[in-house]
């Protein structure tokens, strides 16, 4: 039983990035949608229901559901009662009736005081802020800390049995839940440009408010209702099943608490109380999410496809199953034809984002792959590596990497390859890094398990390699955990990682996009010298041909998820074939002095 | 590090402060006569003031609170106003039982909710089916629902737990365990459900990060991507919900201890609530909190422990 709004399914979903200001839709298309969940919809009949038949209770029924009556205990079913008698000969069908009324009112009670207390405090303290914020977050974190029961011990101790003041209290003491999630929503819409974009224009804050921020508060809070109607059905049968409820009232757990007492005799009379309470809050609950998938907030969706960890099976299958030849064995380290990438839709079709790439990379060749965003360029490199999500349909006529086909290969076969004998450097150096390990057990870990490096051994050539990227105190890197150092320099460590174990072919996402455009040029130089001192093939994405010009022998231009040119650099530089490369290269030169090298062809030094 | 557990320390100091006295002045300075209560509706003036006296309840509310709050801090919770016996040792005497039963379930929730939080993030498919459908259900069932029909079943029809009662653990190891099985399981179901649902949406999330690809690209074995370093960075956000759920443990073993005839800390507090006995009361409440808040501490070492931004600072 979770008796916090911290527990329940809901609880998955951290609220402050489970917002999104836009997934609001109107109005009668989220009904449309709701009735389209068979679930979701049986769940609200029957919580209607169960209002309709406690509301009715005096119509159904002529039984008192308190007036016991020892001669007529533990009547069977029929006769004068339907549904028989309790251990105290009273009504079980009375009681079921006017139970139902005690546990939706105490669940309204309940909604409503968490609501009055939780949603204003929240809006005020997540749009200014300030010391409202801080007094009111310090008074939710206090309540927030005291187990629930103990505080309605108190209040029942004090003030007598009540199971109206107990929901009331208890409503106090789940408001800061609410408080929480309107809070953290609010604070995650207010930093929205569109919000700050509303106040530059000088629209009050009233005005901004009601138009902008409270539209984003609703959906999360209604869904958490949907949680604290079941939360508190639950406690309230708790309080009544150890004697805390109402005297002289019928509800859920008293029935619980009475058929507790009679468990040997009669353990039947736990059934019916017990399963009005089970279904009534999972009803809450499929409520609760069949208005989360409508409105499009919250938890995770299902994971219906293995994860890419474990993604089993070919990482790329064969186009041409029949042709059984392998292209005459050349120096090509890796050879790329009829590359294909595509995506379930959620119509159920595909979507295709890589149409037949073809490309191919000899030992010491530096290969440009170039395009805009979009243009399947960085698709095409994971491909390669196997590194595309599982749901990610790929498939080729050739793709050899050494001679040795990669087509069909098995994870285990291609864990061989990655890191070892393929390296990889990607974008964005910060987010690359796993922030809770140190660089120096980043760096080893792979050494050791390729290479079966000792510790030490695996220690000094991550030292060395340190410092042979750049890196000035290598020993105080090794030591330090990603958070502690610059961009610049975890760009260094990933080469470096990348380089660990001598690989054949670098395959380069953009490796210096996110880097400072000084610190470019220092990490382009660097890859140039280890590109030489250790006759790499490697596959440079990028979208600057700046980057080409400095550093790659052949290039191939994508677009769309085609290649649309493959040339040698120079040549491609001194005489363009496409439009498009043409308007590239345009661009490139009108983006101002980017380097030199466009005026005397790269080519020339190699 | 340290600099930042003293602050925690400070506020939890403060919550128990707090906490007291808010229950101090709602249980003296509201409500019916506590006097009148004890002595009964027959009992005359005189015994009413007799017993005021005796109580010493007719001097000031600020002075008893002081009196109160000193003898407190130096570990006196007074004297309870039925039985006379020291609060202090009537709590410490139902501790052990409550203690037990619910390290006992946090113990389990732990260890079920990251092998199944993990297994539904990694594998999907049915097993992602079924934590959810369960953990739908774990929320709906009361949890002394779930031990009326633990009771039933394991230990009325097949004898293999004893349904009632609670043996020591320094009298009988064997039997200790027996007695708090059932009711820690009961207790935990929920508990498992919440921090499961948790462990699932952090690891999905964290198996989405670069630096998982990155370290994919690595070429390193599956199981050590997953158990080494997506479980290490899911682990705080898990960790987190595991030291709220204590909370709701605490909750919810009052309500257990019933079930199974447990004189814990649930049953000494529900029936000096249903008394009025008000030191009894106060007493259960503060320690209570301080659980909580030594929990918390606990929670935040482990969690500056995991992440490297606080224990480097």
């Amino acid at each position: 039983m979770s008796l916090l709004s911290d527990g329940g399914p809901a609880a998955a979903a951290a609220p402050s990035s489970s917002v999104a200001p836009t997934a609001v839709p109107p109005r009668a298309g989220v009904a449309r949608r709701f009735l389209r969940k068979p679930v979701a919809v049986a769940s609200l009949v029957w919580l209607l229901l169960v209002a309709v038949l406690a509301a009715a209770a005096p119509l159904l029924t002529s039984a008192s559901p308190t007036a016991s009556s020892i001669t007529d205990a533990l009547a069977p079913f029929g006769g004068d009662s339907p549904l028989g008698t309790d251990g105290l000969g009273r009504d079980v069908l009375a009681q079921l009736l006017y139970g139902a009324r005690t546990s939706l009112v105490g669940a309204l009670i309940v909604v409503v005081v968490a609501l009055v207390l939780g949603l204003p405090a929240g809006v005020l303290a997540g749009y200014y802020r300030g010391r409202f914020d801080a007094a009111a977050s310090w008074v939710a974190n206090l309540v927030m800390a005291q187990p629930a029961i103990i505080i309605l011990l108190v209040v029942l101790a004090q003030f007598g049995r009540s199971t109206e003041l107990a929901m009331l209290v208890f409503g106090v003491v789940i408001a800061p839940g609410v408080f929480r999630l309107v809070r953290a929503s609010i604070i995650a819409v207010r930093g929205e440009l569109y919000v700050d974009a509303a106040r530059v224009a000088g629209l009050s804050d009233p005005r901004i408010m009601r138009r902008h921020v409270l539209p984003v508060v609703v959906a999360p809070t209604i869904i958490q209702m949907s949680q604290v109607l079941g939360i508190a059905i639950v406690l309230q049968a708790g309080l009544e099943f150890i004697g805390l409820g109402s005297a002289n009232q019928a509800s859920w757990g008293g029935m619980l608490n009475d058929a507790f007492a009679k468990i040997y005799a009669a353990p039947n009379l736990l059934l019916l109380p017990g399963l009005a309470i089970v279904v009534t809050v999972t009803a809450c609950s499929l409520v609760g999410n069949g208005l989360r998938d409508v409105l499009g907030v919250g938890a995770t969706p299902p994971v219906r496809k293995r994860s890419a960890v474990r993604a089993a099976g070919p990482v790329v299958e064969d186009a041409r199953p029949s042709s059984g030849t392998t292209p005459a064995p050349d120096d090509a380290l890796l050879r790329v034809e009829g590359l294909r990438v595509a995506y379930p839709k959620p119509d159920g079709g595909e979507g295709e984002v890589v149409h037949g790439v073809s490309l191919t990379i000899r030992r010491g060749e530096v290969h440009g792959l170039v395009g805009e965003s979009g243009s399947g360029k960085s698709q095409t490199a994971f491909a390669v590596l196997g590194l595309l999500p599982p749901q990610a349909h790929t498939s080729a006529t050739t793709l050899t990497f050494d001679g040795g086909d990669l087509r069909g290969i098995s994870r285990r076969g291609m864990n061989q390859l990655r890191g070892w004998r393929i390296g990889y450097i990607p974008q964005e150096p910060m987010s690359n890094l796993d922030p809770s390990f140190r660089i120096g057990s980043q760096l080893t870990e792979p050494m050791r398990h390729h290479l079966g490096l000792s510790k030490a051994d695996a220690k000094a050539k991550a030292v060395q390699l340190l410092d042979r990227v750049g890196i000035v105190d290598p020993a105080r890197v090794f030591d330090s955990y990603p958070h502690q150092i610059s961009g610049g320099m975890a760009q260094r460590v990933l080469i470096a990682g990348a380089l660990s174990c001598d690989p054949d072919l670098l395959i380069a996402d953009e490796p210096t996009t996110a880097l400072d455009v000084t610190v470019q040029a220092e990490v382009l130089d660097l890859m140039r010298d280890l590109q030489a001192e250790r006759d790499l093939g490697v596959l440079l994405v990028t979208h600057d041909f700046g980057v080409v010009a400095d550093l790659c022998d052949t290039v191939t231009v994508m677009r769309a998820g085609e290649v649309v040119e493959s040339a040698p650099a120079a040549q491609l530089f001194a005489d363009p074939q496409h439009d498009y490369t043409r308007s590239l290269l345009a661009a490139t030169l009108e983006g101002g002095p980017a380097r030199a090298a466009l005026t005397t062809p790269a080519g020339g030094t190699r | 590090m340290l600099g930042f557990l003293l602050k925690r320390l400070g506020a939890g100091v403060v919550l128990v402060w707090v906490t007291a006295t808010a229950t101090f002045f709602l249980t003296n300075a509201t409500g019916s006569d506590p006097a009148r209560r004890i002595v009964g509706a027959q009992a005359d003036a005189a015994t009413v003031l007799a017993k005021r006296q005796e109580l010493g309840l007719d001097r000031p509310v600020l002075e008893r609170y002081w009196d109160w709050l000193t003898s407190a801090v130096h570990g006196d919770l007074g004297v309870s106003w039925f039985t006379n016996q020291p609060v202090g040792g009537t709590v410490a005497d139902a501790l052990p039982i409550s203690l037990s039963l619910v390290i006992a379930a946090i113990v389990l929730t732990a260890l079920v909710s990251v092998v199944i939080g993990v297994l539904a993030a990694v594998r999907g498919g049915w097993v992602d089916s079924a934590l959810q459908g369960a953990s739908i259900l774990a929320f709906a069932v009361p949890n002394f629902l779930v031990g009326l029909l633990l009771a039933l079943v394991f230990a009325v029809q097949l004898g293999l737990f004893p349904a009632i009662g609670y043996t020591p653990f320094a009298q009988d190891p064997g039997l200790w365990a027996a007695s708090i099985t059932l009711p820690a399981v009961a207790l935990a179901i929920g508990a498992t459900a919440t921090v499961a649902t948790q462990t699932r949406g952090s690891m999905i999330d964290v198996l989405g990060q670069d630096y998982v690809r990155t370290l994919r690209s690595r070429g390193l074995p599956t199981r050590s991507i997953l158990l080494k370093h997506a479980l290490r960075n899911a682990a705080p956000a898990s960790l987190t919900v595991l030291s709220l759920q204590f909370i709701a443990l605490i909750s919810g073993a009052v309500v257990i201890e019933k079930v199974f005839g447990l004189n814990g800390i649930g049953e000494r507090a529900t029936s000096a609530a249903s008394q009025g006995d008000v030191p009894v009361v106060l007493g259960v409440v503060v320690l209570t909190v301080v659980l909580v808040v030594v929990v918390n501490l606990l929670a935040d070492l482990a969690l500056g422990w995991l992440n490297p931004k606080v224990r480097t600072a």
